[in-house]
C-alpha cells in the first residue's frame, strides 16, 4: 500500500463529541403567550351570550345531518363534473386546433370572470329566459320543472369548478417532460392515447394537492347554494334559526360540521398522493 | 437488386431562421449500421427525428421500406397524412433517446409491454413473455418489476432499447444513447448495441463514441451545418479523412 502523507498538527480530534441541545427560550415564551390568548378567547365565548346546550342539542339533529349529507353529495358530484370538464377543456386548450383552443379559453374566461353566486342564480332562474327547454321535435319540458335547486346547484358549481380545474390540469400536463410525449409517439401512440396513458397519470401527481385544495373549497362553496333553496348544511341551519332565533348557536353547529369534514379530507388526500407517487420515490431496493 | 430501407432525398428542415438540414440525400441499406457524427447543431439528431416524424420536414422526401413518409402524393400535390397513418408508419422505426424517456409511473416490464398491448392491440400474455425475453437479452431479467427511478442510467437506457425492440421495428434510431450516462455506464449500453448490430438490425446511430463507430459501423457519416460533408467506411472517414472540416472535427474530439 502507498503510505499517506503525514497530517498537519493543530486540528483536535472531535470524534465522539455530541452537538448540544439549544434551550429555545423564545419558542417556550411565544407558545405560552399563544396559550394565554387562546384561553382568553375560549373564556370570552364561554361567558358570552351563547347557549352551548343548543349547540350540542342541534349538532346531531336530523335536519342538520340531512344537510351535511346533501352538502357532501353536491360537493362530490359537482367536483366530479368539474374534473371531467377540466380535463376536457385542458386537452382542448393544449390542442393544435385553433377552434378548440378558442372555445376552451372562452369557457374559462366566462365562468371564471363572473361570481359563482351570480351563476347559481342565473341557472336557477333559467326559466325566465327559456320558459320551455328541450330538443325540438323530440322532447320538451317546462324549465321550472327541470331546473330544480339540485340541478341548478350542480350545474352552477360544477361548470364553475371546471373553469378552475382546467387550469390546474393544464399546469399538470405542462409539468410532464416533452420527452414523455415523444417516447409515446415513438411507440406509435396518437395524441389522445399518449395523454390518457402516459401524460395524465404523471400529471395527476402534480395536480392532486391543488385539486384537494379545490375540493375543500367546493365543500364550502356548496353553502352558496342556500340562496337557491338547495337543502345543504347552511341552508338547513338557517331554517332552524329562522324558527328558534338561536342564530349563533346554529352557525356554530354548521361551522363544526364543515371543520370536521375538511379534517377528514386532508388524510384522504395524502393517501391519494401516495397512490400516484408510484415510481417517483426511490423505494428501498 | 436490393432497395435501400431508408431513402432520403433533398431533405431540408428549418427551425425559424436556423436551417438544420440543407437538401440532405442519403440511402440506408438493410442490415447496415450507420454512425452519424458531427458537432452539436450539425443536423444529425434532426435527421433522425425526421425519419420517425417527431420533426416534420419542410421539403424533399423520405421513403422508409418503399413508403413515402408523412405525406401522400395526389394530383401533383402533397397532402399530409393523418395522425393515425403517421402512427402506423412510426411502428417501423424504434427510437432510443438521449434522456431515455422511460415512463416513470410504469415498471421496466410495463414500459416494454405498453406499446405492443396499447398500440398494436396484442394480448398481454404473449407480449409479456416476449418482453421478459427482451429484458434477458439486455441483461436485466431481474429488474422486470423495478421502476425507472430504481435503475441506473445505463439500466434505464437498456430498458429503453428493449422497449423500442418490442415493437419489432425494421430500423432502430439511436439519438446519442450514451451522452447522458456516467462514463462507467457507457460500456454496458454499447455492448447491447453491438449485440443488436451483430444480429443484423439496421441501425442509425448519432454518437460521439468514435471507438464504437470504428468497431461496429459499416459506414460513418460526418455532418456539419446541416449537410453531409464526408461519408464512407469507418476506417476511412475516421482514419484518413479527406475533408478539412472532418479533420478539424476529429482532431478536436480525440
Amino acid at each position: 500500500m502507498r503510505p499517506a502523507p503525514a497530517l498537519a498538527e493543530g486540528f483536535p480530534d472531535l470524534s465522539g463529541m455530541r452537538i448540544a441541545r439549544e434551550p429555545h427560550w423564545f419558542r417556550w415564551i411565544s407558545a405560552a403567550l399563544i396559550v394565554v390568548v387562546l384561553a382568553a378567547i375560549v373564556r370570552a365565548f364561554a361567558n358570552g351570550q351563547i347557549e352551548w346546550s343548543y349547540v350540542s342539542r342541534f349538532l346531531t339533529v336530523k335536519v342538520i345531518l340531512e344537510g351535511i349529507v346533501n352538502t357532501m353529495v353536491m360537493a362530490v358530484l359537482a367536483m366530479m363534473l368539474g374534473i371531467v370538464l377540466g380535463i376536457v377543456v385542458a386537452i382542448m386548450r393544449l390542442s393544435p386546433n385553433p377552434v378548440l383552443k378558442t372555445v376552451a379559453a372562452g369557457y374559462t374566461w366566462l365562468f371564471r370572470g363572473t361570481p359563482l353566486i351570480l351563476q347559481l342564480l342565473l341557472w336557477f332562474n333559467l326559466a325566465l329566459v327559456f320558459p320551455t327547454i328541450g330538443i325540438p321535435g323530440l322532447w320538451s319540458a317546462r324549465a321550472v320543472d327541470v331546473m330544480t335547486p339540485f340541478l341548478a346547484a350542480l350545474l352552477g358549481l360544477g361548470i364553475n369548478q371546471g373553469a378552475y380545474t382546467s387550469e390546474v390540469m393544464r399546469a399538470g400536463m405542462l409539468s410532464v417532460d416533452i420527452g414523455q410525449y415523444e417516447a409515446a409517439q415513438a411507440i406509435g401512440m396518437g395524441r389522445l392515447r399518449a395523454l390518457r396513458r402516459i401524460v395524465l397519470p404523471q400529471a395527476m401527481r402534480v395536480v392532486i394537492p391543488p385539486l384537494g385544495n379545490e375540493f375543500i373549497g367546493m365543500v364550502k362553496a356548496t353553502s352558496l347554494a342556500s340562496v337557491i333553496q338547495y337543502p345543504e348544511l347552511l341552508h338547513n341551519a338557517e331554517n332552524i334559526y329562522y324558527a328558534n332565533s338561536r342564530v349563533i348557536e346554529l352557525l356554530i353547529v354548521a361551522g363544526l360540521w364543515y371543520l370536521l369534514v375538511v379534517s377528514i379530507l386532508t388524510p384522504l388526500q395524502m393517501l391519494l398522493e401516495r397512490r400516484f407517487a408510484r415510481g417517483t420515490l426511490r423505494l428501498a431496493r | 437488386m436490393t432497395k435501400p430501407l431508408v431513402a432520403i432525398r433533398s431533405v431540408s428542415k428549418s427551425f425559424g431562421e436556423f436551417q438544420a438540414l440543407k437538401a440532405v440525400s442519403l440511402d440506408v441499406w438493410p442490415g447496415e449500421v450507420m454512425c452519424l457524427i458531427g458537432a452539436s447543431g450539425s443536423g444529425k439528431t434532426t435527421l433522425l427525428r425526421c425519419i420517425n416524424q417527431l420533426a416534420m420536414i419542410d421539403s424533399g422526401g423520405i421513403w422508409l421500406d418503399g413508403e413515402l413518409l408523412g405525406v401522400r402524393e395526389q394530383g401533383g400535390k402533397l397532402h399530409r397524412l393523418s395522425e393515425r397513418e403517421i402512427g402506423r408508419q412510426r411502428l417501423k422505426t424504434g427510437m432510443v433517446f438521449q434522456r431515455f424517456n422511460l415512463f416513470p409511473h410504469k415498471t421496466a416490464l410495463e414500459n416494454i409491454t405498453e406499446g405492443p398491448t396499447q398500440v398494436q392491440g396484442r394480448k398481454l400474455d404473449e407480449v409479456r413473455s416476449e418482453a421478459l425475453e427482451l429484458l434477458r437479452r439486455v441483461g436485466l431479467a431481474a429488474k422486470a418489476d423495478s421502476y425507472p427511478a430504481q435503475l441506473s442510467g445505463g439500466q434505464q437506457q437498456r430498458v429503453a432499447i428493449a422497449r423500442a425492440l418490442a415493437m419489432k421495428p425494421m430500423l432502430m434510431l439511436f439519438d446519442e444513447p450514451t451522452s447522458a450516462l456516467d462514463p462507467e455506464l457507457v460500456g454496458e449500453v454499447l455492448a447491447v448495441m453491438k449485440e443488436l448490430a451483430k444480429s443484423g438490425m439496421t441501425m442509425m446511430v448519432v454518437t460521439h463514441e468514435l471507438g464504437f463507430a470504428r468497431e461496429v459501423a459499416d459506414r460513418v457519416v460526418y455532418m456539419d451545418q446541416g449537410a453531409i460533408v464526408e461519408q464512407g467506411r469507418a476506417s476511412d472517414v475516421l482514419g484518413t479523412p479527406r475533408e478539412e472540416r472532418t479533420k478539424a472535427f476529429l482532431s478536436a474530439v480525440i
